[in-house]
């Protein structure tokens, strides 16, 4: 529960401008200090680590340190083709992913399938947990992912206390 | 003479108020949630807990057995080709004489279906 809904404040208070500032500042520092989960499957890992390499620089970004265990990580980015073998480990990850969590598809085979349009590969990882950036490409330029990763800045930058939690991914099953 | 670490004292203050206020400030801003999926522990996403008793299909025996006869053959084959020279016109009638061997114990496994999966 974050603090909006725990203590009921943007209930009682509204937009007040305490909430609203309060929140611009969390937002702030959240959109700034990403860590990655690289769930990378495919080719376009490579262009995953040019991106992340001294090069095109993520780390400019505050969006550096990949982390490879979901308990540390917010900013999940889903690197390659998903195929319908892979799709319940990409929700078990998703769903063991630390709260806030975001999620970028990276690549048109994330993003709808790409040209795998056959019955091996998902048609797009929005069918399976929610995406907050979409950067298609096969593989997308550096710039491209940059470019999306500060459109992600911007749109964090935008979240309210009562997005969060996002909780489970919606195609797994409810055991709450 | 102590106000010399005064100094120290201030930072080691600073230090310590700086995490106890990062972890507070996550726990109260933090949104949390637990549900079973989200507690297990982490196995790349993989289930943590499963039967050691998996059951799976009895054709892979064959499959298995199949497998290791003609991956000994190409065990063979690599020592034959590194010392194929030395060997000469003998080493050569020698391995084609197992490999024809095999080749019929091929074409035997072959007309019975065992390559056949269905």
């Amino acid at each position: 529960m974050g603090i909006g809904k725990s203590l009921g404040m943007e209930k009682g208070l509204g937009e007040n401008v305490i909430l609203t500032k309060l929140n611009d500042i969390v937002n702030w520092g959240r959109k700034y200090s990403f860590f990655l989960y690289p769930f990378i499957t495919a080719c376009c890992g490579m262009e995953f680590m040019s991106v992340a390499g001294p090069r095109y620089d993520m780390d400019r970004f505050g969006a550096a340190l990949p982390r490879f265990s979901p308990r540390q990580a917010d900013l999940m980015m889903v690197v390659g083709t998903i195929s319908h073998k892979q799709a319940p480990i990409l929700v078990k990850v998703y769903n063991q992913m630390a709260e806030p969590k975001w999620v970028m598809a990276y690549g048109v085979c994330t993003v709808s399938g790409g040209f795998y349009d056959n019955y091996a590969t998902v048609q797009g990882i929005d069918t399976i947990i929610p995406v907050d950036i979409y950067v298609p490409g096969c593989p997308p330029r550096p710039e491209m992912v940059l470019d999306g990763l500060i459109k992600l800045q911007n749109k964090v930058q935008s979240e309210k206390f009562s997005d969060f939690p996002k909780g489970p991914s919606p195609v797994s099953k409810p055991k709450m | 003479m102590l106000n010399q670490y005064a100094g120290v004292l201030i930072l080691i203050l600073l230090a310590v108020g700086t995490t106890v206020g990062m972890v507070v400030a996550a726990s109260i801003l933090g949104p949390k949630i637990k549900f079973p999926d989200k507690m297990e522990p982490f196995e790349c996403g993989k289930s943590p807990l499963v039967s050691p008793r998996q059951r799976f299909s009895v054709k892979f025996y064959l499959t298995a057995v199949l497998f290791i006869l003609f991956d000994i053959e190409a065990v063979f084959l690599y020592p034959w080709a590194a010392i194929f020279k030395q060997l000469g016109w003998f080493g050569l009638a020698e391995m084609l004489l197992f490999i024809a061997v095999l080749g019929i114990g091929l074409l035997y496994v072959w007309k019975k279906g065992a390559l056949n999966w269905e």
